[in-house]
């Protein structure tokens, strides 16, 4: 296992050690995550590869302070997620946090920009400042002529696109995505993850992204951290020259 | 979240399934009306029997004599009251000054005499009462035959139906059925009655007597004097009263009704002027008694208060509508307990619509929580959404209320005046009960939604996610 050497260098967003995440299922144990450590430096763009119930979802469930570990730390911008209460749990997620997610998750009965305004509503930003963010977020996404829409009107490629504009409205340090293309034909897939990346080198947001393509994460991602049976198994920075060769349109 | 955001996104929610959150509100509705309609109806019969009692004039008349009389009602006042020879004496200034008080409506004099009445030149003896004009709504002369007195001061007579019997010569034995009032009233209405009454004259020098009877003329410290003279006075019957004497209040009871302002100015010579001999003589009459109206018989002890302050004992009936009060209470909570059951029935609905809404949303509360939504904010919003449903249920449930009352106000109108009795209005919707039960289903509904509220803001958004 070769550590890479961008981990000693830089301010470390995201720490864990040791963590752990158990379910209990009857009698059985599910050791959903066990026992990983990682950090992710502030700014990079990490990807967490593995197949299907190899714990990365879980792990970046645990990050998202969406759950919570059964055993070990994990450290986000100097916050231990564990000793966290609810309500500051949820500050975190309204404040530091935005994510996304393979199924878009987006609110059937609200419009778009109902959407992307709704964190606003639960960070108590004044309605009058709301209208101009709820714009910039939609516009940065490119789909102001769509602010009106419901998602049923949407297109795939476009609701995670009006995700995207949600998980960015509260301007987050750190951008979590569960399988952002895992829904989406290849061509509107890469224009997420365009998107991503203009997220990550733009606005310098740290990015971690669960995804079982590899090619994808080669393309995009800086490092990328192997995952099975709830163990990390593998660690690869991405050379310089891999991400070059991707086309960088939206930027 | 703000309250403007809670309040706008608890509505679209509701909107989101129109169907199941309207039948939802219409059982709160329905609970409601049910409530509001017992209710209205228990005040609305209160509100009638009170009406009744006003009218009869038992309960908004407070009875004025004066200490001098020494009938004081009770012996603590007698004790503490000024000494009897001192106090006032109840004359012309002093009912003005009662008919001057807050919430009295009329002071007028009791005036009440015995007399010999000839009628067909039978004499017949009888007790003599002064009736105000106000005693035409009073409820004792519902059943009258004939009409009341065409004026305050007309030559007139109302006579009590034993009365009429006596002067009929139809006295029954002791025990049989009473006579029909009409059959009496035939023979005597526009007949006339001739009244020999005794009248006191003041004079400083006795007016020459038609017929003296009685020289009881007297020297006071003033030296004015006055004289007793016999006196004639014609009186056309105009009506038949069914009331039984034994029925009426202190004043009243008499068989033979004047106009007030008649027998005011017969100066008919009464029991209290040879008590008062000194000031009878003088120019104003002194009443042995004085009737206080009041306006508003709830507020009966306040005016009392302040004629004993003036120095006068008084007498009224308080007590008894202490009773009729208990009474009702008792009645509103059997009918607000009988309301309230429909609106109990309506907080389960709110319970089962939000504990289904919580199932069909769990997703979109995973979704909330993930973007930044705390327990709190989740919580609101549910309890939002059951405190719409509850006013909401509410203001519709007052009007549905409202409408049964006037509806079943109406038909009972309808079926009485069927009955030919006349229409009676018994159902009161007073704002208290509006505001009161439309605050009520909001407490309610809250209270309801506080379980599936609490339940979906312990939704475990990683579990509500995965939810498909």
């Amino acid at each position: 296992m070769t550590s890479s050497p961008a981990i000693s260098s830089g301010t470390a967003a995201i720490r864990s050690e040791n963590l752990c995440r158990h379910y209990q299922m009857g009698e059985t144990i599910i050791r959903a995550v066990d026992g990983v450590s990682l950090q992710v430096r502030a700014g990079e763009f990490v990807a967490l590869l593995g197949s299907s119930g190899s714990g990365k979802s879980s792990i970046l469930n645990l990050i998202a302070g969406l759950d919570r570990p059964t055993s070990g730390t994990v450290v986000v911008q100097d916050r231990d997620l564990a000793s966290l209460s609810r309500q500051e749990l949820a500050k975190y997620r309204l404040r530091v946090v935005g994510m996304v997610f393979q199924s878009f998750n987006l609110i059937a009965g609200m419009t778009l920009a109902e959407n992307v305004e709704l964190p606003l509503r639960f960070a108590e930003v004044e309605r009058s400042k709301r209208e101009t963010l709820v714009r910039e977020a939609i516009d940065r996404v490119g789909l102001i002529a769509r602010s009106h829409h419901r998602p049923s009107e949407l297109s795939g490629g476009e609701q995670q696109r009006a995700a995207l504009a949600r998980a960015l409205i509260n301007r987050p340090q750190l951008l979590l995505a569960d399988e952002p293309t895992g829904n989406l034909d290849s061509h509107t897939g890469v224009e997420i993850m365009d998107l991503l990346r203009e997220f990550n080198r733009q606005l310098e947001m740290t990015v971690v992204m669960v995804t079982h393509e590899r090619a994808l994460a080669e393309r995009y991602a800086q490092r990328m951290i192997f995952l099975a049976d709830g163990k990390l198994v593998d660690e690869q920075s991405n050379p310089p020259a891999a991400q070059l060769t991707t086309r960088g349109g939206h930027s | 979240m703000k309250l403007p955001d809670l309040t706008e996104l608890a509505l679209r929610n509701l909107r989101e399934s129109i169907l199941r959150n309207s039948l939802t509100t219409i059982g709160i509705s329905v609970g409601v009306a049910s409530l509001v309609a017992m209710l209205s109806l228990g005040i609305g019969l209160q509100q009638m029997a009170s009406r009744r009692l006003v009218k009869s004039g038992l309960f908004d008349t407070i009875i004025v004599t004066s200490r001098r009389e020494m009938r004081g009602m009770s012996r603590q006042e007698e004790r503490n009251g000024p000494n009897p020879g001192e106090s006032r004496v109840l004359d012309e200034p002093a009912r003005h000054e009662i008919e001057r008080l807050w919430n009295v409506q009329e002071a007028y004099p009791d005036i009440r005499f015995q007399a010999e009445l000839r009628y067909e030149d039978k004499p017949h003896l009888a007790m003599i009462s002064g009736l105000p004009a106000s005693a035409k709504s009073n409820d004792a002369f519902e059943g009258m035959q004939g009409t009341f007195f065409t004026s305050d001061a007309a030559a007139e007579v109302l006579l009590q139906k034993s009365f009429a019997e006596e002067l009929l010569g139809k006295t029954p034995p002791l025990g049989s059925p009473d006579p029909d009032v009409a059959e009496l009233a035939k023979p005597l209405l526009g007949k006339e009655l001739v009244m020999l009454y005794s009248q006191r004259v003041n004079s400083p020098s006795p007016a020459p007597p038609l017929r003296p009877t009685d020289a009881a003329s007297a020297d006071a410290a003033l030296g004015a004097t006055y004289s007793v003279i016999s006196r004639e006075q014609k009186l056309k019957i105009v009506g038949i009263s069914d009331l039984d004497v034994e029925s009426m209040r202190g004043p009243m009871r008499a068989k033979v009704f004047l106009p007030l302002h008649l027998a005011e100015s017969l100066h008919v010579m009464q029991g209290v002027d040879l008590r008062e001999i000194a000031r009878a003589a003088g120019d104003q009459p002194v009443y042995s008694s004085i009737s206080a109206r009041v306006k508003n018989p709830a507020q009966i002890q306040a005016v009392e208060d302040a004629i004993k302050k003036m120095g006068f004992s008084t007498f009224s009936i308080v007590d008894a509508s202490r009773g009729l009060r208990q009474f009702f209470g008792v009645l509103y909570a059997f009918l607000g307990i009988f309301g309230s059951l429909a609106l109990i029935v309506a907080s389960i609905g709110i319970v089962n619509t939000l504990v289904m809404a919580i199932l069909e949303r769990r997703r979109e509360i995973g979704i909330m929580k993930a973007i930044g939504a705390s327990d709190g904010d989740v919580k609101s919003l549910f309890f939002a959404e059951a405190g719409a449903m509850g006013l909401l249920g509410g203001v519709v449930g007052v009007v549905l209320g409202w409408a049964i009352g006037q509806l079943i106000n109406f038909g009972t109108n309808v079926y009485l005046r069927h009955q030919s009795l006349p229409p009676e209005h018994f159902w009161a919707v007073p704002w208290w009960l509006v505001i009161g039960a439309i605050l009520f289903s909001l407490g309610v509904s809250l209270i309801s939604g506080r379980y599936p509220a609490g339940r979906a803001a312990r939704l475990d958004p990683v579990q509500a996610l995965r939810y498909e």
